[in-house]
Formats: structure tokens, C-alpha cells, sequence
């Protein structure tokens, strides 16, 4: 036993942990603004800087989920089920995964967005944050949450918050759509290769919504356990 | 009859250095741990919570800390056994101080939270059942004891879980958390006080001579509850609104109204501590003293010298001030998401049921009630995490204290009784 185990009995919350780690997913995914700027202006050196900066906190919100998993044994009571934590984690991570695959894509290939695509693209690119930034307005409201015992005026706010989550959401997907309209009515006088991976790209960022609203709906299932 | 009358002195002298030892481990564990969540949920200094224990610990020792001693004096062994051979009883009372006193030393280098009552109560039964007889020894009594292994955490465990519900419906789960503590909280701050309250006039003040009937000390009890309520509502509205909580959530700040409900409660719990532990230690040295004094008669009831219970109380305190902070210490940084309305109730929980059982005899440990709150608590949904390895580790723990300091007095007893005799 620990010294002074009556106090062992508290272990260590998994909710600070995890509120942590999603402001960090945040900030590593809002590293793709700078980045797309510099890829837009195709200022490779700063893109590469800002690349460095994205896989840096995708590090380190990796030590995170590391450390979290390592502290939730299975001898350990919570308010919330162990597997929906981790299952949260999961998913919380792969946001931060994705937004650096996108920016280490792009810069592998040095791939240019076509300017007749950059405004729309932009558009799309800061509304799939919005749904990373609503997610993480969601988990952060995992303290109060506890604080009410998960019940009650402060779950319905959550509530709220999460169909925002999915309208963002549908948002993103309806603004795809026509970005890819827009890539189709381009795409003879592109590289195909580059088409391809434009592509990807555009999927791949629409992805960052899309596990976003993941999030939100693990937590939806973790309130009604 | 010849050893107590020749070396009553240096009997009493004895015992009572045994007896400091005891308060002293008391002090330095039980009441740190006691201390640990309000510390921990930072609604205390660690200056301001070894204060707080120093004052309500000698006090509840003071004022309402007489009533157990009887039970752990003449409950769990049966005096008749001793009448020719008072000295034995004398030997035994001594070596059982002793036992428990270095059993608690030794768990408490190891970080173990025992319970000091049951370490008294198994040096007890273990020189009574070896030493003299296993006849002795009301094992009816005993049992009561390993029973406590659950009830005791199980109704505190009840109490944290209404009062966190309670203060679930009427302040957090509303629409104006704020205004609402601000108007509830007084209430729970009365209804600390008003325990407090009940206990000391209805089994503590006979000690200091004052003897209040029933009735009347429902009134003044009420009284104080009141008294508590105003002082606490007045300090309430006192705490400013932070400037960002105009956003809907004010748990932040209701928080802040509930670290000045902590504080009660933390005054609650020492309180409550002092009046039940207290006896652990000076109650085989009120025995000791009182065969001694009366030249080897064992008497039915015998009368508490003036002098024990403040040295029980200063042991205590003394213990705390010199050993407690380094375990508040360590508390203070080990806690996470253990915030002011949690900690208050498991506190004022553990406090009500310890009170209770103060008042009504039974010789239950604060370390007990504590973890059993704590656990109410987290049921309630309210403790983000609790670690239940340690919660058996301590229940283990609470299971070897017994054979333990049985074992540890049995040996004492024997050399004790090789010492002194003839």
C-alpha cells in the first residue's frame, strides 16, 4: 500500500485527464489553419514549421492517453464506465492523428490547392473545426457534469450541445459536397495524381467533423448508461 | 494486592506515559486522515485545519468524550474475573495501551489506516483471553465489533449518500445553483451544529458537572443549530460572484460557498473524532488509575480523574501539531477531483455517524466511518474516481489490527507481569 493509503482511496480522476487531452487535440487541429495559409501562399518552410508544431501536440496529447489508460485499472470505481472512457479517449485521439496525417500528407507531396478552390475550401476547413471546437466545449463540461451527479438541467445543456454538435456536422457534409463539385468541374486541367490526393485530403478533413460528432455521441451514450 | 499498594505510583505513571503514547499515534494517523479531505479539497490550510483539530479535537474530547470509555472498560471484559488479581487487570490495561500504541506507530510508518479503536479493543481481548482467561472476555461484545466491519461504514456510507443527494436536488441540479446555496447551505451548517450540539449537552457535559434534562437540551441544541446557521449565513454573503459566471454555469463559485460550509463540518469531524477516540486512549488509564487509587477494589463505575482526559486531549493535539502535517501534507497534493461539496459530505456524514455512536456507546473508528462516506459520496455519483484496491487493502487492514494488537499485548502482558512480580 501506498503511504497514507486512506487516501489512496481517491484515486485519480479520469476526467481531468481527459479534458486535457481534448483541449490538446484542439490545439494541434487548429494547427491546420497557419498550415493551409502557408500551403495557400506555398511557403513551404513555415508549412513545414507549422507541420512540426501539429505532430509536436499530437505527441503530447499521445503522453496523455498514454498515462490515462495506464491510471484506469480495473479496480477503480467511477461515476462513468471504464470501457466508455476509454472508448472517448479513442476517439479523441484520432482527431489529433487525423489532422496531422492531413498536414504530413500535403506537405510530403507539396501538394497545391487549386485557387479557385482555396475560399471554399477554407470555408470547410474552419467549419470541421467548429465541430472539433464544439466537442471539446462538450467535454469540458464533463466537471459540472459530475458536479450534478449526471442529471438533471446540466445534462440537458450537454444535450443541447451535442445535437449542436450534429448540425455542425451536417453542415460540413453539405459543404463537401459542393467542394467536390467544384474539384470535378477543375479536374481535367489538374494533375490526376494530385486529384486524387485532393481528394483524400478533402475527405480526410471532413473526418475531423465526422469523429468531432464521434465524440459527442460516445459521451451521449456514456449519460445514458 | 501488596504490588498495587507498593508500586501504585509508578503504576500510574506508567500507564499514563503508555496512555500519551497511544494519544500521540492518535493524533498523528486518525485525526490527519480525519483532516485530509477538507485539506484536500482545499478548503482549508493545512495551518488552518491543524488549528480547527487542535480546538474541536479537545473539546469533543472534553465535553462529550466520557461515554465511551465505559464500554471498552467494562464491555468487552468481565471485571468480576480480576477481583482477587486487580493487578492483573492493572498489567493488562498497561501492556494493552502499549500494544496498541506501537501497533499504531508501525501502521502508521506503513501508511496503514488502521483503526485505533479496534487495535485497543484487540490488546484488550488478547490479555484477557491469554493472560488470564478466554472466559473473560464478553466475545458476544467482540463480534459486535467485526459486525461494525460493516455496518459502521454502511450507515455513514447512507448518511453521505442522502446528503449528497439532498444538496444534489436543492442547489446543483437547479436553475440558479448560487442563489441557492447561498439559501441552503445554512440549513446543512445548522444541522452540523445541532449534532454537535445534541451530543455535548445530552453524554458530555455530566463531565464537567452540568447536568441538563432532556427537553431543555433539545432547545438549546436547536438554539446553537440556529446560532450556526446565521454565523454561517452571514460569512456566505460575504463571498463575491466571479466576474465569468455570468455564463450559465456557477458551480465555481457555489463551490465557494461550500468550502465555508467545509469549514463546519471540518470543526465537525474533530468534534467528533475527539469525543470518541479520545477514549481509547485514556480508557484503560482511567482503569489503571481508579484500581489504583482505591487500593485494588475494581469498582462498578468508577469516576474519571480530573487530570486524564486533558492528557488524552493534549496527546492528541500534540500529535497532530508534531507529526500530523507531514500526512496533511501528503493529502493535500494526493486528492484529485475531491471538491469543497463532496468532501463536505462525506465529513459531515462521517461526523453525524461517529457523533452517533458516541452518544450511544459503541466503539466504532473514524477511519471506518470516513471510508464508508467516502464511498456514499462516490455512489452518489459525486467522487469522479475511487480507487477500490485501496478500499480492500484497508478493509484487510482493519481485519489484522484485531489479532494484532491481541497478539503484540499478549506478549506485553507477560513481561509486564514478569517485571512486577514477586
Amino acid at each position: 500500500m501506498p503511504i497514507n493509503s486512506f487516501l489512496g482511496v481517491f484515486a485519480k480522476s479520469p476526467l481531468k485527464p481527459l479534458e486535457d487531452h481534448i483541449n490538446l487535440v484542439d490545439k494541434c487541429s487548429k494547427g491546420l489553419l497557419p498550415f493551409f495559409q502557408a500551403v495557400y501562399a506555398q511557403d513551404w518552410k513555415t508549412a513545414q514549421e507549422t507541420q512540426k508544431n501539429i505532430s509536436q501536440l499530437e505527441k503530447q496529447a499521445d503522453v496523455i492517453k498514454r498515462e490515462l489508460r495506464i491510471s484506469l485499472p480495473v479496480g477503480i470505481f467511477m461515476p462513468i464506465q471504464r470501457q466508455d472512457v476509454l472508448d472517448l479517449l479513442t476517439q479523441q485521439d484520432k482527431i489529433a492523428n487525423k489532422a496531422k496525417d492531413i498536414s504530413g500528407r500535403i506537405l510530403g507531396r507539396q501538394l497545391v490547392i487549386p485557387v479557385e478552390l482555396q475560399d471554399s475550401f477554407m470555408t470547410y476547413l474552419k467549419r470541421c473545426l467548429d465541430a472539433t471546437n464544439q466537442a471539446t466545449k462538450v467535454i469540458n463540461e464533463l466537471d459540472d457534469l459530475l458536479e450534478t451527479g449526471f442529471k438533471g438541467r446540466e445534462l440537458r445543456l450537454v444535450e443541447d450541445m451535442i445535437e449542436r454538435l450534429d448540425e455542425i456536422e451536417d453542415d460540413t457534409d453539405t459543404i463537401q459536397i459542393s467542394l467536390r463539385r467544384s474539384l470535378l468541374a477543375l479536374e481535367k486541367d489538374l494533375n490526376p495524381v494530385d486529384v486524387m490526393f485532393l481528394y483524400s485530403i478533402i475527405e480526410w478533413v471532413g473526418e475531423l467533423a465526422d469523429i468531432s460528432e464521434r465524440v459527442g455521441s460516445r459521451l451521449e451514450l456514456m449519460l445514458a448508461n | 494486592m501488596d504490588i498495587i499498594n507498593n508500586y501504585g505510583f509508578v503504576l500510574i505513571v506508567v500507564a499514563a506515559a503508555v496512555g500519551f503514547l497511544m494519544a500521540w499515534g492518535i493524533g498523528a494517523n486518525d485525526v490527519a486522515n480525519a483532516m485530509g479531505t477538507s485539506v484536500g479539497s482545499k478548503a482549508l490550510t493545512i495551518k488552518q485545519a491543524i488549528l480547527i483539530a487542535m480546538v474541536f479535537e479537545f473539546a469533543g474530547a472534553y465535553l462529550a468524550g466520557g461515554e465511551v470509555t465505559s464500554t471498552i472498560r467494562k464491555g468487552i471484559i468481565d471485571a468480576s474475573y480480576f477481583v482477587d488479581t486487580p493487578e492483573l487487570l492493572v498489567y493488562g490495561m498497561i501492556s494493552a495501551l502499549f500494544a496498541a500504541g506501537v501497533w499504531l506507530a508501525f501502521a502508521s510508518y506503513l501508511g496503514w489506516p488502521v483503526s485505533t479503536t479496534h487495535s485497543i479493543v484487540g490488546a484488550i481481548v488478547g490479555f484477557a483471553a491469554v493472560g488470564v482467561s478466554s472466559d473473560a472476555v464478553a466475545w458476544g461484545k467482540v463480534g459486535g465489533i467485526v459486525g461494525s466491519w460493516i455496518i459502521t461504514p454502511a450507515i455513514s456510507g447512507f448518511i453521505a449518500f442522502l446528503i449528497f443527494q439532498s444538496a444534489q436536488k436543492l442547489i446543483f441540479d437547479t436553475d440558479k445553483p448560487f442563489a441557492n446555496a447561498k439559501r441552503y447551505v445554512p440549513f446543512y451548517m445548522g444541522l452540523a451544529g445541532f449534532v454537535m450540539a445534541l451530543v455535548t449537552i445530552k453524554k458530555g457535559l455530566k463531565h464537567v458537572g452540568l447536568d441538563i434534562p432532556a427537553d431543555q437540551g433539545y432547545y438549546i441544541a436547536i438554539g446553537i443549530a440556529v446560532l450556526v446557521g446565521i454565523v454561517g449565513r452571514w460569512f456566505i454573503s460575504r463571498i463575491k460572484l466571479d466576474a465569468n459566471a455570468q455564463k450559465d454555469m456557477q458551480f465555481a463559485n457555489v463551490e465557494k460557498v461550500f468550502a465555508v460550509l467545509m469549514i463546519v463540518t471540518a470543526c465537525c469531524m474533530a468534534f467528533a473524532h475527539g469525543s470518541n477516540d479520545v477514549a481509547n486512549a485514556i480508557g484503560p488509564l482511567a482503569a489503571v488509575v481508579s484500581i489504583v487509587e482505591s487500593g485494588g477494589e475494581i469498582g462498578k463505575k468508577a469516576a474519571l480523574v480530573w487530570w486524564i482526559l486533558p492528557l488524552g486531549g493534549i496527546g492528541i493535539v500534540a500529535g497532530l501539531a508534531l507529526f500530523g502535517h507531514r500526512v496533511i501534507a501528503t493529502i493535500g497534493n494526493g486528492i484529485t477531483h475531491l471538491t469543497p461539496s463532496r468532501g463536505f459530505a462525506a465529513e459531515l456524514a462521517a461526523a453525524c455517524t461517529v457523533v452517533i455512536a458516541s452518544g450511544t456507546g459503541l466503539p466504532i473508528s473514524t477511519t471506518q466511518t470516513l471510508v464508508g462516506a467516502v464511498l456514499g459520496v462516490g455512489m452518489a455519483r459525486g467522487i469522479a474516481a475511487l480507487n477500490l484496491g485501496v478500499v480492500r487493502n484497508i478493509v484487510i487492514s482493519w481485519v489484522i489490527t484485531l489479532p494484532a494488537g491481541a497478539g503484540l499485548s499478549i506478549i506485553f502482558f507477560f513481561m509486564i507481569k514478569g517485571i512486577f512480580a514477586p
